[in-house]
């Protein structure tokens, strides 16, 4: 009767939970280290954090980042160093979301949001600039798309809070804020694993155990 | 009366006077309810498909278009109909054109003789409609169940010249898998389906089911085997899972129908879910009584048949599904051996053993003396048979490997 | 009526059988063959023999054609023949002769030997009507001719096993059927070297080639 097992296993699961939900209408929470696309963060004082070193495009596995630098205006600086990403262009139909560019980043200027809609009708508009991909020098939220779909949470966690090794590479970092403020953000706390052991606060709640 | 009257039109009591308008009407509009309701019950029978197969993988399935994704069918069939046409460079281009329709005009022909309904328990199957007193089927030509044989054996056609005039590699071998299996599968059905003639004693549907009327169902007085013979060989017939080695995905990429874009390849797919459908259909009137089941009211008493035989169509519709829900694909020559080694025998071995009880019935010989002798004499030849195919193959084997151990070890011998 | 039906079914029988002849693809003229068959069986059903017209589909373009197509896929002789090579020599101008004379005979049976085509039915009276000739047919087959039946019957056996016997080419002993060993290494002859014809003494270069060890960083 071994053979009338598996109806039975078939016929079980018709009356069970689904597993999948009705996408565009509900969306599942994402996760706390969700790869999606790349914000340009700034200053809290609204600079922005890219400094054209072009150290993302050359770590990129996939080359699908292109970034040129210029010398800052004088008069006008857009960022605090002396130099500033003039280009800045990611390939979303090559980038597979490695954030091997936020690890090489040394001023913590690209990160990656929560959102995950591409939709594009021609190649050209795979290519984001720096239009799309700075964030807004208002409220310091990533440009909301037409095609994306916002959820509550989706443009939190953008900044260098995310990145997976410990600030600056340290090991033995535990409990120190290492990293710039952000706009719209201010200074994150550690996360969960960065806690000194001997303290128990957990400033960010469920995120990373 | 012409000859072709009396045949086609058989004994419908409808066809029996002169032609009149009305008559005519009343045909027409029974070809018509046919062709829609065939039509729009493969629609939702194609939901209900994905629905019930997502409802077993723990999924939602279709859910954006109409309540419930019920109208998913419809955008894709639209979707089907303004997609571009494409006719590859190497096809035989008339023969290309030419096999959906293979494929699609004996699917609607087979319903045509499936009684859908008709009180026979009091009323010999008649409806009266209109004032007049007809069948509720399209035709009931005498050898019914022998037109729908034909129909299934040509079905063949379309799938085998579709992938032939392809003209490209895994068509040709979706192609040549579909005619191999229908073929040997045909046979199979064919034996499971003269078993029933043996205890109706007529090839009409309509005298199938009017014999069946006491809830003496054939799926009994057969003795089962018969029947689920019948399912077996109907699922591989209809190229449907575990047997659709027809369009296995993984190595034919999809099978015969590869190079079909467009409506053509709508048509095979509306084709292939009205098999199902009819397949179900005539289960139904062979070995479940058809439209049988008892008649709860008076006003519209003839609504009842046709609720019942609609519920044991969808009964069976839940079958498929939950076959191809279940059981992964057979190997091509586990489906072989399977039609040939297992059903044909069986079948064949049934049907004489029921033709036996037959003929002990009409001698007054003792049926349950007749019918231990037939098992014993079949069980007898199937021990002698597989006793030398047995013997000549470990005869072969040891020629080819004397050093061969013959105790069963795993991996050994096939 | 009658006549009606009669003279559209000739007509594909008629052009399904020329079409048998002229198409040069073997695949066409087999579906012309189908053609023919079909009208065939309709002039069946005209003369009430309904059994013999589903038979006529079932056997005929179910069965062999459906063969005959097998055979043509599988062997990819699917293509049009090169008329102007005479394979057997002389047998075109023997199969006109033979024709001719085959038309001939048919002529002269229908003109001179009855009185022309009339469009009327046959003479014989039909074999009951079209609801019992199934019985009919049953029972003239099991009883008066059960001999010839069982003869044909045993003559076809006779073919399949002797058309078994000659497809299967026997060189030296009988082929085996296919068997899978799974042996283990130490059940096997010889060294591991000895089988696969390596010599243990060879150095296998395992090191990373220069060019992506010393790659640029």
């Amino acid at each position: 009767m071994g053979y009338f097992r598996g109806f039975a296993v078939t016929f079980r699961k018709m009356f069970e939970k689904r597993v999948t939900t009705s996408y565009p209408a509900d969306k599942r929470p994402k996760p706390a280290r969700l790869h999606g696309r790349h914000v340009l963060n700034r200053y809290e004082d609204g600079m922005e954090k890219c400094i054209g070193c072009e150290l993302c495009a050359g770590v990129c596995p996939a080359r699908c980042i292109y970034v040129r630098g210029a010398d800052n205006p004088l008069d006008e600086p857009v960022s605090p160093g002396e130099r500033y990403g003039f280009v800045y262009e990611i390939n979303y139909l090559r980038c597979i979301h490695c954030d091997l560019c936020v690890e090489a980043c040394p001023t913590e200027a690209i990160t990656e949001s929560k959102l995950f809609e591409f939709s594009f009708t021609n190649r050209s508009d795979a290519v984001y600039t720096k239009d799309e991909l700075v964030v807004d020098v208002s409220t310091g939220q990533p440009r909301h798309l037409p095609w994306e779909d916002w959820r509550p949470g989706d443009d939190e966690m953008t900044s260098g809070w995310m990145r997976a090794t410990s600030s600056s590479g340290d090991a033995s970092y535990s409990g120190r804020v290492s990293w710039s403020g952000e706009l719209g953000h201010g200074v994150r706390a550690p996360e969960v694993g960065q806690l000194d052991p001997g303290t128990d606060t957990d400033p960010e709640g469920s995120v990373g155990t | 009366m012409t000859a072709v009257d009396t045949l086609v039109l058989a004994v419908d009591p409808l066809l029996s006077g002169d032609l009149d308008p009305g008559i005519v009407g009343i045909v027409l509009l029974k070809v018509m309810v046919a062709f829609t309701l065939l039509l729009v019950s493969v629609m939702l029978m194609i939901w209900f498909e994905r629905k019930l197969v997502a409802d077993m993988h723990n999924r939602i399935g279709p859910a954006v278009a109409g309540p419930f994704g019920i109208l998913q069918t419809l955008a894709d069939g639209i979707k089907l109909f303004f997609k571009e046409d494409l006719i590859p460079d190497r096809s035989d281009r008339v023969v290309f054109k030419l096999a959906p329709y293979l494929s699609l005009v004996p699917a609607f022909l087979v319903f045509a003789i499936v009684p859908i309904g008709g009180d026979f328990s009091s009323g010999d199957g008649v409806v009266t409609w209109f004032g007049e007193r007809t069948y509720l089927q399209v035709a009931d030509p005498p050898v019914g169940v022998l037109f729908f044989l034909a129909l299934s054996s040509i079905a063949v056609y379309g799938v085998m010249l579709a992938g032939w005039s392809s003209g490209s590699k895994y068509p040709l071998l979706g192609s040549v898998r579909a005619s191999a299996q229908m073929i040997s599968y045909e046979a199979a059905l064919g034996l499971a389906i003269a078993t029933v003639f043996l205890t109706s004693g007529s090839l009409s549907t309509h005298d199938i089911v009017a014999s069946q009327v006491t809830g003496n169902w054939n799926v009994l007085t057969t003795g089962v085997v018969p029947f689920l013979v019948f399912l077996v060989a109907g699922t591989a017939e209809l190229n449907r899972p575990p047997f659709d080695l027809v369009e296995a995905e993984q190595e034919l990429v999809g099978g015969f129908h590869t190079e079909y874009s467009s409506l053509r390849f709508a048509l095979f797919f509306l084709a292939e879910f009205m098999n199902v459908i009819t397949m179900s259909a005539i289960a139904v009137t062979l070995f479940l009584g058809g439209p049988a089941g008892p008649i709860l009211t008076d006003t519209l008493g003839w609504v009842w048949p046709v609720v019942w035989f609609g519920l044991k169509v969808f009964a069976f519709l839940f079958c498929f599904v939950w076959l191809r829900a279940t059981l992964p694909r057979l190997r091509y020559d586990q489906l072989m051996d399977l039609g040939w080694k297992v059903l044909i025998p069986v079948a064949l071995g049934w049907f004489l053993l029921i033709g036996a009880m037959g003929v002990a019935d009409d001698r007054g010989w003792p049926v349950v003396l007749v019918v231990l002798v037939g098992m014993a004499v079949m069980a007898g030849g199937a021990a002698l048979l597989i006793g030398a195919v047995s013997k000549a193959r470990a005869e072969r084997l040891a020629d080819a490997f004397p050093e061969y151990d013959d105790s069963p070890t795993p991996g050994g011998l096939l | 009526m009658d006549a009606t039906v009669f003279l559209i079914s000739a007509a594909i029988v008629l052009v399904g059988a020329l079409g048998v002849l002229v198409a040069r693809n073997p695949v066409h003229a087999a579906l012309f063959l189908v053609q023919t068959l079909f009208g065939v069986a309709v002039l069946f059903v005209l003369q009430d023999a309904t059994f013999l017209a589903a038979v006529q589909v079932i056997v005929y373009a179910g069965a062999v054609v459906i063969l005959f197509l097998f055979v043509i896929m599988l062997l990819g002789v699917d293509r049009a023949e090169d008329l102007g090579v005479e394979p057997i020599v002389g047998q075109r101008p023997l199969a006109a002769v033979i024709g001719a004379s085959l038309l001939g005979l048919l002529l002269t049976l229908l003109l001179v030997a009855t009185d022309g085509p009339t469009g009327a039915l046959g003479q014989t009276a039909p074999l009951g009507d079209g609801a019992d000739n199934t019985r009919r047919l049953g029972e003239a087959l099991f009883t008066d001719y059960v001999f010839a039946v069982e003869l044909t019957a045993l003559l076809l056996t006779v073919a399949v096993v002797g058309a078994v016997v000659l497809a299967r080419t026997v060189k030296g002993a009988l082929q085996p059927l296919p068997v899978v060993v799974v042996a283990t290494a130490e059940e096997l002859p010889g060294t591991t070297e000895e089988r696969f014809g390596v010599d243990s003494d060879t150095e296998i270069d395992t090191a990373f080639p220069e060019s992506i060890e010393g790659g640029d960083a």
